[in-house]
């Protein structure tokens, strides 16, 4: 379990055109030089959005990593959703699920289209 | 001379970056807020506007995370993410690293604040900039507050850095407006994206425009998490602009939760006339 480490990856490759690059080309290179588990370099190199959310990724991070693989929002949110479902609850860091509606169904309830 | 001005607003993501997905009539009323809040801060002819941000992992990171932090560069570049994802176009606003400089060491007189030569702005900045400046023509001195990584400052911290950023304005011959940007409760970039607590953000929004510093530093991290979000942590931000305009009274321009911008969209700012010379002789 090295939660900092798969983070900092990510906070390097997200700031860094380069990285991006490198990883996109050779995806187990780029991760190559950072201490993490088999399970952590599974998912950042499949990549595995829900499994990430569920290591305890912080979405602020985890968010551009999705975006730079053209996940698109819904489908970015959807994919962290079913990454609890599968793995269970968040292991580590600061979040935790509180069992929201969703947005559309919110913006109804405040009479927004 | 005295700090001209003093406010808050959102800073989420998808207020420019999903725009084309929110309720137009309630989009285009916060956009007609920001809109009169750059009026209201050209009014004050500022020589430099200060950012109070918590910023996203764009420049800081758990290996090396200050509390507080202020730019000193003549320029920064944003937005760190990518332009189409966030409705953004790459752009260089302009600092000044004299006017930072002075302006750090009067601060470090009694909050002991980090400084950055070197700063990529995210979205906490580069949102509110796109409406407040939108030429880039008028130089921004950045200050950040670790809302992410845990451990966090105190509220009454946040405060003090407020206090020290108004005393650092007020000693300086420039004119300094201020604006802090951050949510009030949400759960941005999880699963519970566009979640807001409205009863919580009124009360918080009423002890912002009472300047009630008891009520204000009144909240413990855990029980913000539970209510607000993480998210929540980034009332600081608000708490600095209260602790720069001790004495003042609060008026919120708009307050609206808009759920696909994940935030209470809010508007506000100080009256700061009351405050003007006060400060400088405590
Ligand atoms: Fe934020």
């Amino acid at each position: 379990m090295s939660l900092y480490y798969v983070q900092k990856f990510l906070y390097e490759l997200n700031r860094d055109e380069g990285k991006q690059q490198a990883y996109m080309a050779d995806r187990d290179a780029a991760i190559a030089s950072f201490e993490l588990t088999n399970e952590e370099r599974a998912a950042l190199t499949a990549p595995d959005i829900g499994m990430l959310f569920h290591l305890g990724v912080n979405g602020q991070i985890l968010m551009h990593f999705a975006a730079l693989h053209q996940i698109e929002w819904a489908d970015y949110l959807q994919r962290m959703r079913d990454g609890i479902q599968a793995h269970g609850p968040v292991r580590e860091g600061v979040y935790a699920m509180t069992g929201y509606e969703g947005t559309d169904v919110h913006a109804k309830s405040l009479g927004q289209e | 001379m005295p700090l001209v001005y003093a406010g808050v607003c959102s800073h989420a993501p998808g207020i420019t970056g999903r725009a084309n997905q929110a309720d137009p009539t309630v989009r285009d009323a916060f956009y007609a807020s920001f809109d009169q809040m750059r009026r209201d801060i050209e009014a004050t002819k500022p020589d430099a506007l200060v950012v109070i941000a918590a910023e996203h992992f764009a420049n800081f990171f758990m290996d090396n995370m200050p509390t507080f932090a202020l730019g000193m560069a003549d320029f920064y570049d944003g937005p760190i993410e990518d332009a189409g994802w966030l409705g953004i176009d790459k752009f260089r606003a302009p600092g000044n690293r004299d006017l930072s400089e002075r302006l750090i060491k009067e601060v470090m007189q009694t909050v002991d604040v980090s400084y950055a030569e070197e700063w990529k702005f995210d979205h906490g900045i580069a949102v509110p900039l796109h409406f407040l400046t939108p030429n880039f023509d008028l130089p921004i001195i950045p200050a950040n507050i670790n809302c992410q990584g845990p451990p966090l400052s105190p509220l009454s911290r946040a405060w003090a850095f407020g206090e020290a950023l108004r005393r650092a304005a007020d000693a300086l011959p420039e004119r300094i407006a201020l604006v802090g940007t951050g949510g009030i409760s949400h759960w941005p970039a999880t699963p519970d994206s566009g979640k807001i607590n409205e009863p919580w953000d009124r009360d918080f929004l009423d002890r912002w425009c009472r300047n009630d510093r008891d009520a204000l530093l009144d909240y413990d991290d855990g029980t913000v998490y539970t209510d607000a979000g993480q998210g929540g942590f980034e009332i600081r931000t608000f708490i600095t602009v209260s602790g720069a305009a001790a004495g003042a009274t609060g008026t919120v321009h708009f307050y609206e939760p808009i759920p696909i911008f994940a935030v209470g969209c809010t508007v506000a700012s100080y009256d700061l006339g009351a405050t003007v010379g006060v400060a400088r002789l405590i």
